[in-house]
């Protein structure tokens, strides 16, 4: 049962509503990804611009989840999918979610990203914000990918990158502790940039909620709050 | 998921064919129409208590091996039955044993509602009587009202006992049928198709009762309807071209069976 497809149904309509259902969860994945892009550059070239665009797109997103959540409510109710096809639907409803999630952390960089160019230029705090910003925008294509291609083994190596950046996240909120006692002046700043990591960090975490995911489809297996991830 | 169709047909099903607390054991059986082979070495366990469904393509072999469990294919010219088929550990293909005895302990109700033409008390009361269950007119009427009430009928029907049977609606028929097969005391019944000329309410009344009945009795059922096996049964059993494919808790069998063409099956895809 390797490799996974979702067709060959013999009420071909099914094949395309799965594939629908598919296709739009990837495109909202496409969109949260250059929401997460957008807010880390909206901070680090200080564009409030681009941060005031940021904020506005995430309605679409939350649109996006409204639509294929109800699109899945209907596959259900009309095709009462088993097996491979009810795991996929039912991963796809958890998925929207955690996308939306992303979404919302996105826009919280870019509030952030606003409050930080009002208050004037300033490099403290860039370096560790763009470093972990890398990684999880990495973490994140990586799990898309893995759904994209219902790849259990891309995966489980993928969720095993949520711990580096669990180390990463401690190590910036400590380099932003000493900024803090080195220059008591810059503590609203950086408590901005804070709050900015923590997103960073939380998206992470909803990326490897998308790799469970992926596991539970292919595998059928909820490795979901198991030891080790 | 792909279904690969040049696989070749397992030889051996896999799953979870075996019980440990059995009450019909079957081993290697083969079934024969003449010189057509119609069941592949099929062994499986069905549990105490337990409701087993069987579900597959038609024509898979579903019916043939049902009726096997009661030797019901005994009736039919040309079949042959091969293997181990015990209940309880006792051989049921057993030459000194009385067929007629082991159909009322291993009841079965069919597709079609098949009461006699005769009035609802008659077609409950029929078995007790030629199997000498009663001692009196009180005791008949006891089980008669007991059975009906395990069918879920008695409310329905305590009103009108001496009409016929024929005359009530395609649901209650078939549980007039059911409470027929209660009365003589079996300790499983087969049901084939049980629902397939019922409509959705009938059908839902009919499941409700297979779980109660799932208490007192054991309960194997064929059934065309994945859904109704999802609901009803706590192991299902997958047939495919007269073999059995894989055997599961039910559960299992609908979030993530264990062979492709269980899959291809229960998910409605070409195989
Ligand atoms: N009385 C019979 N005589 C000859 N062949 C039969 C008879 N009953 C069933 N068969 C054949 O045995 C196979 C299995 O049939 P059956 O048990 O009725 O399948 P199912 O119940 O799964 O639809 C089919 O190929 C069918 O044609
Ligand atoms: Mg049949």
């Amino acid at each position: 049962m390797e490799n996974l497809t979702f067709e060959n149904h013999i009420a071909s309509v099914f094949d395309e509503e799965l594939e629908e259902i598919r296709s739009d969860l990837m495109n909202m994945g496409g969109q949260v990804e250059q929401q997460l892009e957008d807010a880390v550059r909206a901070i680090c070239d200080a564009d409030s611009q681009l941060a005031e665009q940021v904020i506005q797109r995430d309605g679409k997103v939350d649109k996006m989840e409204l639509a294929i959540d109800e699109a899945c409510v209907l596959v259900i109710a009309r095709r009462q999918p088993a097996a491979s096809d009810l795991r996929l639907v039912v991963a796809v409803t958890r998925a929207v979610a955690d996308l939306e999630r992303i979404g919302d952390e996105a826009k919280k960089i870019a509030k952030h990203a606003l409050e930080l160019t009002e208050s004037g230029p300033s490099p403290m705090g860039y370096t560790e914000v763009r470093h972990l910003a890398q990684s999880v925008s990495q973490i994140l294509r990586n799990s898309l990918d893995a759904f994209a291609r219902f790849d259990a083994d891309a995966a489980l190596v993928t969720l095993e990158q949520d711990k580096q950046i669990d180390m990463d996240y401690k190590t910036a909120l400590r380099e932003l502790v000493t900024y803090m006692m080195e220059d008591p002046r810059s503590i609203g700043r950086v408590m901005s940039i804070m709050w900015v990591v923590r997103s960073l960090e939380r998206i992470g975490d909803h990326a490897k909620n998308l790799c469970e995911q992926v596991v539970f489809i292919v595998k059928g297996k909820d490795i979901r709050h198991s030891d080790g991830h | 998921m792909a279904i690969n169709n040049d696989r070749p047909i397992p030889t051996q099903s896999v799953g979870a064919q075996f019980h440990d607390n059995a009450r019909m054991s079957m081993r290697d059986v083969n079934i024969f129409y003449g010189d057509k082979q119609a069941i592949f070495d099929v062994s499986l366990d069905i549990g105490q208590n337990e409701v087993m469904a069987m579900i597959g393509p038609s024509g898979c072999g579903k019916s043939t091996f049902l009726r096997s469990l009661n030797r019901m294919n005994d009736t039919i010219e040309g079949c042959r039955v091969v293997g181990d088929i015990a209940m309880d550990g006792q051989d049921l293909y057993d030459s000194k044993l009385d067929v007629v005895e082991l159909r009322a302990r291993v009841g079965m109700v069919f597709q079609k509602p098949n009461p006699f033409p005769k009035s609802i008390y008659d077609n409950v009361a029929y078995g007790p009587k030629i199997h000498g269950l009663a001692e009196s007119r009180v005791d008949l009427d006891e089980i008669v009202e007991s059975s009906l009430r395990k069918a879920s009928l008695w409310n329905e029907v305590k009103d009108r006992l001496h009409q016929p049977g024929t005359g009530l609606s395609g649901g209650q028929q078939q549980r007039l049928c059911i409470a027929r097969a209660i009365a003589v005391n079996p300790e499983v019944i087969l049901m084939d198709e049980p629902c397939s000329a019922l409509d959705p309410i009938a059908t839902a009344k009919i499941e409700e009762l297979i779980e109660e009945l799932s208490e007192n009795f054991t309960i194997a059922i064929v059934t065309h309807s994945m859904q109704q096996a999802a609901r009803v049964s706590h192991r299902t059993a997958y047939f495919h071209l007269g073999r059995l494919i894989e055997v599961n808790p039910t559960e299992q069998v609908f979030t993530m069976p264990e062979h492709e063409l269980t899959e291809g099956y229960i998910t409605g895809r070409f195989g």
